[in-house]
């Protein structure tokens, strides 16, 4: 069935697309584009699918190599700079390409925009536009899919329980509270509050900055809540990010018992199933609930753009105070609100030594996924693992109810997308040299310590404060200064 | 006076034997060095020059370009952070508060060594004091780290989760897989199929291993899930708890190595004349006594050497930690060799090297002073 529906999408699309004018005009017989991104049919699935419509059109044969999502960047970054070149297209987070292009790894894909009269960059929203498209200034990825991270509650538990959906991390441990134990799909088993993946070394560490955000971040999203945007001094240490900790440990009460030993894949097994009464993910709920396998939530998961917070970090003390308008000047009722882009979205960019038919074969390949017709229907589906990052796509629910999302969860999942991108305290993802190893090393493995017990909270965050000094001094601090400025938009 | 030339003349060689003859005589003179040779270049090649090469990662920080990779050199900082920096925690574990309990276990210990190391004057050469001098430095640094964590009750870091694999690990699997040996060494029915049945999971990749075992040890979908509910066990996660998720790691591993143990005991077993069993049993011994006098002192050497290779194996576990938890909860299951891989992942490549030659060094001295001091010892006795 759903394959039917994707096969019917993509057929339609291909119809518009044939009927205005060919995606992809080029010949590029006898090249083959070597992509390398995460396993599975997320991401990795649809770019194999496209790529098979890609060399109908264009005749350039397109292999998609998987790889465990915690190599995607190392692989890249070592076959790239190492000069054996087997890659020719990395898709992988967007933020991850400050990095390579310090190296001077990617491409500039400016001259290829210029010549493109397919790809309308003005239709993408401008923060995945501006910060996760560019770097320096220039256009060096391509986005496929845009990610925020959010909260989705359930309105049928919710609502029986005479509960209004949580609007900060502390009404969201009540809420949670409230509900867990309740048998929430009617099979006779107690299921959870709340349901995050904490598992180490894979997605946990998106988490927290998702809960740190609101806290920490209070003037706009060139603030940033990671460092000193002047001397990058870390910001870790402090009240703030403590009670980020203390609050992400506190869910664990009301989640699954073997929660710090589950992935996305796990919690979003457990939500399908319609055992979560509360989840923190990004975009893909809203549409995998469509998907045949969960008709115990199918529109029934609702999103919230972001969850704030009373209190936030007074940065010259370290400690935390009510939040006001002159603190906070984008609170809203007393409350700070900092969506955080977590991940940045998937994006692709091209190997700078790859050789020019093959380089322009895989801007050309590129372009046909990030194109309105064919990404328009690809973020539509869940299992693609593509959030919409497109102006067109956000605009109006009309794709999306033809896409088979009832009325109602439409206009709420838009909503809370929208509301996410317009936030003027939007909260960055890290994106300078060394994102990696501060978040997905030093961050990941102290935040695990701490759920584990193994350590207290304040020798978690010293450690991550002293780890994250070490990779500033590696990296070169000045250095560092200006990749943050340059990554905040300052 | 008469001249004459040398040229073209049989020399020195013997009478009558030809140039074919002798080039023949020098190959097999130096036949040795020529099957060794291919080997040799491939083991310079493939392990003596990483080795020496990861020497430069270890002291450099590495960045990647687009020019290659370029070494900025950093002395011994990314060693001295395993011990001092961020990460001393977690590769030594908590060493503060050290209890009473700790302090004490901690002298007895270093009193022990320092007296072997004493007596050890007497017996050995100034080379083998150099040795036992190594060993006994290791032995108290070792000891001072479990006194100040598990012995004070603070958690421990992968140094020891690594080294409760090895000691822990290989101590249940050689007395299981030797006593499994035992018995398929017995005169009983349908001990081929046996044989075969224990020898099955070494023939298995580890990641399959890891994933089977993960899903055997489901506590919500896994086979023993009617088990623990019975038992009342049903809410029992052993994933998040350290000690259990350790001890589930033991069973995976112990699973794949057991056969191992058990494949190199029996062909040791089968080996024992039987006629020094038989002529006990005409004395009169019992089956304790042939086994405490004949059996085990003919399989000691190679027992001792069995738990040798596989120790040198335990200590570069890494595939079971990895699918099953990530190294979780926290770091509780992560080894060195784990430690080292996600640093590496990160493209910190001197971090990842530097905690690579602390393994080998742990590695190196451990198991040379269990070849020195138990295995050469077991040996002599066995001659003797």
């Amino acid at each position: 069935m759903f394959r039917k529906h994707l096969t019917a999408l993509s057929v339609s699309a291909a119809a518009l697309g044939i009927a205005a004018a060919p995606a992809v005009a080029q010949d590029f017989s006898g090249v083959t584009i070597d992509i390398l991104t995460r396993p599975g049919y997320v991401i990795a699935g649809r770019l194999a699918e496209r790529g098979k419509e890609f060399e109908e059109m264009t005749g350039a044969k397109v292999v998609v190599t998987e790889v465990p999502f915690a190599e995607i960047f190392p692989k890249i970054q070592n076959d790239w700079a190492t000069g054996t070149n087997s890659i020719d297209v990395g898709v992988f987070a967007a933020g991850w390409g400050v990095e390579l292009d310090a190296a001077g790894l990617l491409e500039d894909l400016d001259p290829y925009v210029a010549a493109d009269d397919k790809i309308d960059l003005d239709d993408i929203a401008p923060y995945f536009r501006e910060f996760g498209q560019k770097v320096g200034g220039k256009t060096k990825l391509l986005m496929v899919d845009g990610d925020f991270q959010m909260v989705y509650y359930r309105t049928d538990v919710l609502g029986a329980a005479g509960l209004e959906p949580p609007k900060t991390w502390e009404e969201y441990l009540d809420v949670a509270s409230k509900i867990h134990g309740q048998d929430m799909n009617g099979d006779g088993e107690a299921d959870y509050g709340s349901c995050i993946f904490k598992k180490r070394n894979a997605q946990s560490y998106f988490a927290i900055q998702t809960f740190a955000a609101p806290i920490v971040q209070t003037q706009g999203t060139a603030q940033g809540f990671h460092f000193d945007n002047s001397t990058m001094a870390p910001l870790v240490n402090n009240a703030g990010w403590k009670k980020a900790f203390e609050l992400y440990k506190a869910t664990g009460e009301f989640g699954p018992p073997e929660e710090l030993n589950m992935d996305i894949g796990d919690t979003r097994a457990l939500f399908k199933a319609g055992r979560c009464g509360l989840i923190v993910e990004w975009g893909d709920p809203g549409t995998l609930q469509l998907d045949e396998d969960a008709s115990a939530i199918k529109g029934k998961m609702f999103a919230i753009s972001a969850i704030g917070s009373t209190e936030v970090l007074d940065r010259e003390t370290g400690e935390l105070v009510p939040v006001t308008t002159e603190n906070a000047p984008y609170s809203v009722d007393g409350i700070n609100y900092s969506p955080f882009a977590a991940f940045g979205g998937w994006a692709g960019a091209i190997n700078k030594k790859a050789d020019q038919a093959t380089k322009d074969a895989s801007y050309a390949f590129l372009s046909y996924m990030n194109q309105a017709a064919q990404s328009g229907v690809d973020v539509t589906i869940g299992a693609t693992g593509y959030n919409p990052y497109r102006i067109s796509q956000l605009a109006s629910t009309d794709l999306w109810v033809e896409a088979g999302m009832p009325q109602e969860l439409a206009d709420n999942y838009l909503g809370a997308i929208n509301a996410a991108i317009d936030n003027l305290n939007m909260s960055s993802d890290m994106k300078i040299p060394g994102a990696q190893q501060y978040t997905a090393v030093v961050l990941d493995t102290q935040l695990a310590r701490y759920l584990a017990d193994e350590i207290t909270v304040d020798e978690a965050l010293a450690n991550i404060e002293e780890g994250w000094e070490e990779i500033t001094e590696d990296f070169g601090r000045d250095e560092q200064v200006a990749a943050q400025g340059l990554a905040l938009g300052n | 006076m008469t001249t004459y030339s040398t040229n073209h003349q049989p020399g020195l060689s013997p009478a009558g034997v030809t140039r074919r003859a002798r080039w023949g005589e020098w190959l097999d003179r130096h036949s040795g060095t020529f099957f060794i040779a291919p080997c040799a270049t491939l083991i310079l090649i493939f392990a003596i020059f990483p080795t020496i090469y990861s020497i430069f990662f270890a002291v450099s920080r590495v960045r990647f370009t687009g020019d290659g990779l370029k070494f900025r050199y950093v002395g011994f900082r990314n060693f001295s952070k395993q011990f001092f920096g961020s990460s001393e925690v977690h590769f030594l574990g908590r060493t503060d508060p050290v209890s009473l309990f700790g302090y004490a276990v901690f002298a007895a210990i270093v009193v022990v060594v320092l007296v072997w190391l004493w007596r050890s004057r007497k017996i050995t050469t100034w080379v083998g004091m150099i040795g036992r001098t190594i060993s006994a430095a290791m032995a108290i640094f070792l000891s001072w780290i479990l006194c100040a964590s598990l012995l004070s009750g603070n958690s421990i870091g992968t140094l020891y989760t690594t080294l409760f694999y090895v000691i822990v690990g290989c101590s249940l699997q050689f007395v299981i897989g030797t006593g499994l040996a035992f018995l398929c060494s017995q005169p009983i029915s349908g001990k081929n199929f046996f044989r075969v049945i224990f020898f099955i999971p070494l023939m298995i990749t580890p990641l399959g291993v890891g994933y089977a075992m993960r899903m055997v040890a489901d506590v919500t979908k896994g086979p023993f899930e009617p088990l623990l509910t019975l038992l009342g066990l049903s809410d029992w996660v052993w994933s998040v708890d350290a000690w259990s998720a350790r001890f589930v790691m033991m069973v995976g591993d112990s699973w794949q190595w057991i056969p191992f143990i058990f494949i190199c005991m029996l062909a040791a077993l089968e080996n024992i004349p039987r006629d020094h069993v038989e002529a006990a049993q005409v004395d009169g011994a019992s089956s304790i006594q042939i086994f405490r006098e004949i059996t085990w002192p003919q399989v000691l050497p190679v027992a001792v050497t069995v738990l040798l290779i596989r120790m040198i194996e335990a200590f570069k576990i890494v595939d079971l930690p990895n699918i099953m938890t990530g190294g979780g909860p926290g770091s509780a299951t992560e080894s060195m060799t784990l430690h080292s891989m996600y640093i590496w992942r990160a493209n910190d490549l001197g971090s990842s090297a530097a905690i690579a030659y602390l393994l080998l060094i742990l590695t190196v001295v451990v198991c040379a002073s269990f070849f020195n001091y138990v295995v050469l010892g077991q040996l002599r006795k066995a001659k003797a």
